[in-house]
């Protein structure tokens, strides 16, 4: 069975309301052989959202999940721009209430020390940290100022992988999901190889052959980890990076279910939910 | 049945792809159900010897695929000999060409690329446009490529009624509405290869007649199974299945309406 890192409940599902499109999600993860998936962010997509759209867009998954906690689990979207009153969301979603991890995006570069009581907190509440980061190439169009340097195309907020490197040497006990594998995987891959509480994220891009044999000749099995980004994405070109991948069973087994498991395990245990 | 529309032989140019030797690129699709599909080859892209590049392309095909790949020879326009080329393709009897635009720096309006659609479509060849091999967020920052502008098509398409043209990996360059007048303005066909979103084939069939649609796969450069499992997502209705995976590049490949 599969467990997918990587959902969201934005408009790619038909459906007014969280529930609706919920159980289109879940309609689909069926068809496809998921059985847990994490559910993070709104009905809309808010790059920077202020204190009262984060509270709504965590409501929002608040929602989508009150049908589905034996299928789904929710992270918290937090914007570090906003760190008080990420703090409070944080605690009223993950420690008061049944999400298990926390969604970082693209509001804010995750070398900020803005993110500092962030990290903090959710390493003592047990939660699962997940950090979008690309390295994108800059556009043609962006003219030709430093663009070969790594991540030129990268919004201004925009995390990359040598972000987290940065976060974690600050935060040595913390762990924390590399999001898409910083986009250009040969890069992230690399970038993150030395710390090992550092796993990666293989969803939200093109389903390019060589990226999870690349991951697992790198990082070991251990610290890949299979998310979809759907409904942006499909189930299946995310899946097919690993049925597809000419690795032993037993890694595909890891990086389906058993490595994101082991992720939330502490703090379902301290929850009193089953893993 | 299956026939991919959407492979290449040889080698990517800026990383080696597990498995991209003529051998296993032949036997993966084969294990898992293909029986044949029309190959490109990736030495098309940056290679200026395209008439080296297609004679190996037909020998690959005939001594690692025999009865199974198809060759799909390139031809760039905008080399004054294009037309050497095409003949040299047409007499290694290629049932069509691949196009690269955005690798070969031409619009889809140029007075040579239409000359060539004409030439085509005078002498009964498919036309394959690749419109977007890589995500421009991930191509190499010393080649990056201006994506192809898609606006042209319609009414190029239409100023050639003979015309049989494949738009191979389309997704996110032709926007719906652009789509549809695209479709409409003659007798064209997209893949699925780089269709996304959940369930994205059964949404494509929003805008593009099943008819229309072809079983692609971007095999070696994306893995195999995507597409496969797009199908699966979908849940198609068994006839429109069969037409996307096969039926619909026979009547391509035959001429046949």
């Amino acid at each position: 069975m599969i467990w997918d890192l990587h959902c969201h409940i934005t408009s790619g599902f038909p459906g007014r309301t969280p529930e609706e499109r919920m159980a289109q999600l879940i309609r689909f993860a069926d068809r496809m052989g998921i059985e847990r998936v994490c559910v993070y962010m709104g009905m809309k997509t808010i790059v920077d959202p202020n204190p009262k759209e984060l509270r709504q867009q965590n409501d929002e998954v608040l929602q989508a999940l009150s049908h589905w906690h034996d299928r789904a689990f929710g992270f918290v979207y937090l914007n570090p721009n906003y760190p008080e009153a990420s703090l409070k969301e944080l605690e009223r979603c993950v420690r008061d209430g049944p999400m298990v991890g926390v969604k970082l995006w693209v509001a804010c570069r995750c070398n900020d020390p803005k993110l500092d009581p962030i990290i903090d907190r959710a390493t003592e509440l047990q939660a699962v940290i997940f950090q979008h980061t690309w390295f994108k190439t800059a556009p043609v169009a962006q003219g030709n100022d430093n663009w070969t340097r790594l991540g030129a195309g990268n919004a201004p907020g925009e995390s990359s992988p040598q972000d987290v490197v940065e976060l974690m040497k600050r935060h040595p006990k913390a762990s924390i999901i590399c999001g898409h594998t910083g986009g250009n995987w040969e890069l992230g891959v690399r970038v993150v190889r030395d710390l090992p509480n550092v796993a990666v994220d293989l969803a939200g891009s093109d389903p390019t052959r060589g990226i999870t044999e690349l991951a697992v000749r790198e990082l070991g099995p251990e610290r890949v980890i299979y998310g979809s980004d759907i409904p942006g994405r499909s189930f299946a070109s995310q899946l097919a990076k690993v049925h597809g991948a000419d690795i032993a069973e037993a890694a595909k087994k890891l990086i389906f279910k058993e490595n994101l498991k082991r992720w939330l395990t502490p703090i379902l245990k301290d929850k009193g939910m089953k893993p | 049945m299956t026939i991919d529309v959407n492979v290449h032989l040889s080698h990517w140019p800026f990383r080696r792809l597990p498995g991209d030797e003529p051998a296993e690129l032949v036997s993966q699709p084969r294990r898992l159900g293909v029986q044949s599909a029309w190959a490109g080859s990736f030495d098309a892209l940056l290679h200026r010897d395209l008439a080296g590049v297609n004679s190996r392309l037909v020998e690959d095909c005939r001594r690692h695929g025999k009865d199974f790949l198809v060759p799909f020879g390139t031809v760039n326009p905008l080399m004054p000999f294009w037309d050497d080329d095409y003949n040299r393709c047409r007499e290694m009897k290629m049932p069509g060409l691949r196009l690269y635009p955005a690798w070969h720096g031409y619009s889809l309006n140029h007075p040579e690329f239409v000359k060539l659609l004409r030439k085509a479509a005078g002498d009964g060849m498919i036309v394959q446009i690749d419109l977007r091999l890589e995500d421009e967020r991930t191509q190499h920052p010393l080649v990056r490529l201006q994506p192809v502008a898609p606006a042209p098509l319609p009414e190029v398409v239409a100023a050639i009624p003979r015309l049989r043209l494949v738009l191979l990996n389309h997704f996110g360059i032709l926007k719906p509405e652009l789509l549809s007048k695209t479709i409409a303005a003659g007798q064209v066909f997209v893949d699925i290869a780089t269709v996304e979103g959940v369930g994205g084939i059964a949404k494509l069939l929003e805008t593009v007649p099943a008819a229309r649609v072809l079983f692609g796969s971007h095999f070696p450069f994306f893995y195999f199974e995507a597409a496969e499992l797009k199908m699966k997502e979908s849940n198609l209705e068994p006839a429109i299945e069969k037409a996307i995976r096969s039926e619909n590049a026979k009547r391509l490949l035959t001429g046949s309406q």
